[in-house]
């Protein structure tokens, strides 16, 4: 016979101001089964708290319903309570009469009714509800940064730093992502290499970190502190373990004309490269692509020849390697919209309309004018600039509709630096508002336009073109009731659109994480889990996620990190034991389980598997499905498809969810039907 | 083309001169408004206090003689509302004083601001005859300038038997000293 404990939260007024608690104490009370029901202004205080522990001993309760806010707020509070009061933790339910009833209703009889209904409902599960135990699964304590741009090197070494292994892998030859390539860095105008090269090198020389560098994951399954990693490592074409960097085939390489990525298509680089002087690993690879031998069947073959090491070797192939992960951190970066879609700004068109990212590489000592801004179509010194923002962005017609939000911030430098180089040159800024939230930001915009004479529009371009060999670029000022402005200038700088980076879509739903509209990956919650994805064990980090800066970006590494550290801390790890299992029972059926697998296809977890019973003689006898406790998440998709119910769930099981329907059948809503 | 540039580089741009003259720095406002929402005169004004400041930013000559043109630089009062609210402390009041003698150097000064004007030179007249304010002076060099020779006359009566109209002038004792600062003043204006 049961013995359940009903306890009334009046949440201050936020249910006693709607629901009348003390009736409905009185009402539970004379419900079957129910032993002791009881009122309480703060249940989730300590006395409220005390009181549930006292009565479980004093009246002997064997289940508990706590009728108050969601079980989102507090359920760990109640279950912890009845705990330490001696009965199973699994025994204890919540009734949400806040979100549920006294926040949506007025203050109404109907109202305590339907409070009453959701106490009653509650108690019939208690009811049937089975003491369990928690889940435990060991931790692999090796974590996979995937990128390694700002945010995945401080992601990894904060987390090698805590004592954990870390494997890093980098699609591209060298790690260092985008902040390699600018110039100088906002607010502080430090130079960006100078603070980034010292970190680049210590994730190479760091003992716990394992880096692999063009390199692609190309699965990942598993679950929170069992994952596996396979990761195709593709081939450099030249042994690292032998190469001394000298430099030699690249000198000697006749494939001069391709595209420079690192300087945003600006310069050229040789088929076999390294893509910085700081690069790090700073030992080349070949790039098969462009690479005569490759492209016209084993002709050219110069690089071995000038190699004095022998380290060049052709046959090398991809590799595909497995390694087991506890924790994986998401840094894969971010991309540049480019601006075709825009033609009337004519980029691709006019050489000298460029993007803020190919300035970047203008303004750098390492770029391809050794930090001189010179013009791309004739290497003149630009004496009239203009910078436009939100090239792309906040335009949801033909770009994006957010704010990448780093634009108002480089474009301020950019103007800053160019004033810097070109004392008598003339920088505009056409933008439409200034976003300079951050530390020293506002300060930043104001130096640029107040002690380097930036003069700042207000106003979008509607459109550039060429004339008598300068770009006319052709907006209003908005600040003087739409006044027209022209401006003859020798160079644009188009401060385009972060979008998430291509194929990022295919990597999300390669770790079973979520992604947004803009296949930006997405947060457990937009602030109270800002690290975390909805897949546990999966972390992000940096601009993955959305447009960000650099101190952004080394904050949420470091966050993810603690997260990484945190998961790591513990040699077990415990969870919820609300999951799925298949039926089992005796001979000659051994399951109801037919063995038709629909449960196996629309598992999203891929927690379901085909298992085979065998008889002493190991004869197969029947094969049914078995679901794996580490990755069953409890959603109970597999339950509702079921067609022979032989999948149940612990906690929200069939005779639980029934009896909850039942208890909804009283005199009164027979009446209504 | 190239002839063009130079001209265009040593045209005194009036920002500039703003501030060679004020010391105001007409780059510290980010235009939020707050001047002109406070202004008592912003109704009469052809162009609003926060205009004229972006106009001068954008250095463009077109915009810089609108401003000396316009009608509002001389209906500022110099209450120094929009000084003491604006949140870049830019000292409009001193700027607009500027741009009133900018104004007249350059022969700019709006058709509806001559009787300002006007009143502004008799007023100093005044000054520099007597060292204060002499009403009756300052009316008749209003009136012979303006030739509003019968404006406001039936008050006169009340204003002379409530004492308020003199006669004759008083006068400072140092004499030496105001035509001292008269002719600094005219002398600074010189090297302009």
């Amino acid at each position: 016979m049961s013995r359940i404990g009903v306890f009334i939260c009046h949440c201050g007024e936020n249910i006693g101001g709607t629901v009348d608690c003390e009736k409905v104490a009185e009402t539970a009370a004379k419900y079957p089964g129910v032993a002791y029901s009881v009122d309480y202004k703060y249940m989730c205080s300590d006395p409220g708290q005390n009181m549930i522990k006292d009565a479980i001993k004093e009246h002997k309760l064997t289940g508990v319903v706590v009728a108050a806010c969601s079980p989102r707020m507090h359920e760990p509070t109640f279950r912890k309570a009845v705990s330490e009061a001696g009965i199973n933790p699994f025994l204890c339910e919540m009734a949400n009469l806040r979100e549920h009833c006294s926040w949506v209703h007025l203050k109404d009889d109907s109202t305590t009714e339907k409070a009453e209904e959701l106490v009653k409902v509650l108690v019939e599960k208690v009811k049937r509800n089975q003491p369990l135990e928690p889940i435990k699964v060991p931790v692999t304590k090796t974590a996979l940064v995937l990128g390694g741009g700002i945010a995945g090197i401080q992601a990894a070494l904060d987390i090698a730093n805590s004592g954990h292994k870390v494997i890093m892998i980098e699609k591209s030859p060298s790690i260092g992502g985008h902040m390699s390539q600018l110039s100088e860095t906002f607010p502080t105008l430090d130079c960006s290499q100078c603070i980034l090269t010292p970190r680049m090198v210590e994730v190479a020389q760091h003992p716990n970190i394992t880096l692999y560098t063009y390199a692609e994951l190309v699965g990942l399954d598993g679950f929170i502190g069992n994952f596996q990693a396979s990761i195709k490592l593709k081939a450099k074409s030249i042994d690292h373990d032998i190469c001394n960097g000298c430099g030699d085939c690249i000198a000697k390489c006749p494939i001069k004309k391709i595209p420079d990525e690192f300087n945003a298509g600006l310069g050229t680089r040789t088929a076999v490269y390294v893509p910085f002087p700081q690069a790090v690993p700073n030992k080349p690879v070949i790039d098969r692509e462009n690479c005569t031998y490759f492209t016209r069947d084993g002709k050219c073959g110069l690089c071995a020849k000038v190699c004095t090491k022998g380290a060049i070797d052709y046959s090398q192939k991809d590799e595909i390697i497995t390694i087991d992960v506890g924790a994986v951190v998401v840094a894969t970066g971010f991309d540049i919209k480019g601006t075709d879609f825009f033609p009337e700004y004519g980029y691709g068109r006019y050489k000298d309309v460029i993007t803020g990212l190919q300035f970047e590489r203008l303004a750098s000592a390492s770029g391809p004018t050794l930090g001189e801004i010179k013009r791309p179509s004739d290497g003149k010194v630009p004496q009239n600039i203009v910078f436009i923002a939100c090239a792309g962005s906040r335009d949801p017609a033909k770009g994006i509709e957010y704010c990448s939000k780093i634009c108002c911030m480089y474009t301020a430098k950019h103007a800053m630096l160019y004033k810097h180089k070109v004392h008598q040159g003339k920088a505009s800024v056409f933008y439409m508002d200034i976003r300079a939230g951050g530390k020293m930001y506002e300060e930043f915009v104001r130096r640029a336009i107040e002690e380097d004479d930036v003069n700042y529009i207000r106003g979008r371009v509607s459109r550039i073109y060429e004339k008598n060999g300068k770009l006319i670029v052709k907006g209003v000022d908005t600040l003087l009731d739409a006044y027209p402005v022209e401006i003859e200038a020798d160079m644009v700088v188009l401060a385009t659109a972060g979008i998430a980076n291509e194929g990022s879509e295919e990597l999300a739903q390669s770790l079973h994480i979520s992604y947004d509209q803009h296949n930006f990956f997405a947060e457990a919650h937009p602030k109270l889990k800002p690290v975390e994805t909805n897949t546990a064990g999966i972390m992000l980090a940096g601009a993955c996620q959305s447009p960000k800066d650099i101190p952004d970006s080394v904050s949420q590494a470091s966050g993810a990190a603690v997260k990484v550290a945190a998961l790591f801390s513990k040699d077990e790890l415990t969870r919820d034991p609300l999951i799925a299992y298949v039926n089992r029972c005796g001979p000659p059926t051994y399951s109801t389980c037919v063995g038709c697998f629909l449960c196996v296809s629309v598992c999203p977890y891929l927690a379901i598997e085909k298992e085979q019973i065998k008889d002493r003689n190991g004869n197969l006898i029947k094969e049914v499905a078995k679901i794996n406790p580490g990755l069953c998440q409890g959603c109970g998709t597999c339950v509702a498809l079921c067609r022979s119910k032989s999948i149940d769930i612990y906690g929200y099981s069939h005779s639980q969810v029934f009896a909850e329907v039942m208890a909804l059948f009283n005199e009164r809503s027979l009446e209504n039907v | 083309m190239h002839d063009q540039n130079i001209v265009e580089a040593l045209r005194p741009v009036l920002k500039h001169k703003v501030k060679e003259n004020t010391e105001e720095d007409i780059m510290l406002c980010y235009q939020c408004g707050k001047c002109s929402a406070g202004c008592p005169l912003i109704d009469e004004m052809d162009i609003a206090p926060n205009q004229i400041l972006r106009m001068l930013q954008t250095e463009i000559p077109e915009l810089e003689e609108k401003v000396l043109k316009s009608l509002a630089i001389w209906l500022c009062l110099a209450c120094e509302q929009c000084y003491s609210r604006c949140p870049k402390d830019v000292d409009l009041p001193k700027i607009m004083d500027y741009l009133r003698a900018e104004s007249i150097r350059r022969d700019l000064v709006n058709p509806k601001a001559k009787e300002i004007l006007a009143f502004h030179k008799s007023f100093l007249d005044s000054v520099r005859l007597t060292g204060k304010l002499y009403e009756i002076g300052l009316i008749a060099g209003y009136k012979m300038r303006t030739m509003h020779l019968l404006q406001d006359v039936n008050v006169a009566p009340t204003m002379y038997f409530n004492g308020k109209l003199n006669l004759f002038p008083s006068q400072v004792k140092n004499k030496k000293a105001i035509k001292r600062i008269f002719e600094k003043a005219l002398r600074e204006e010189e090297n302009k």
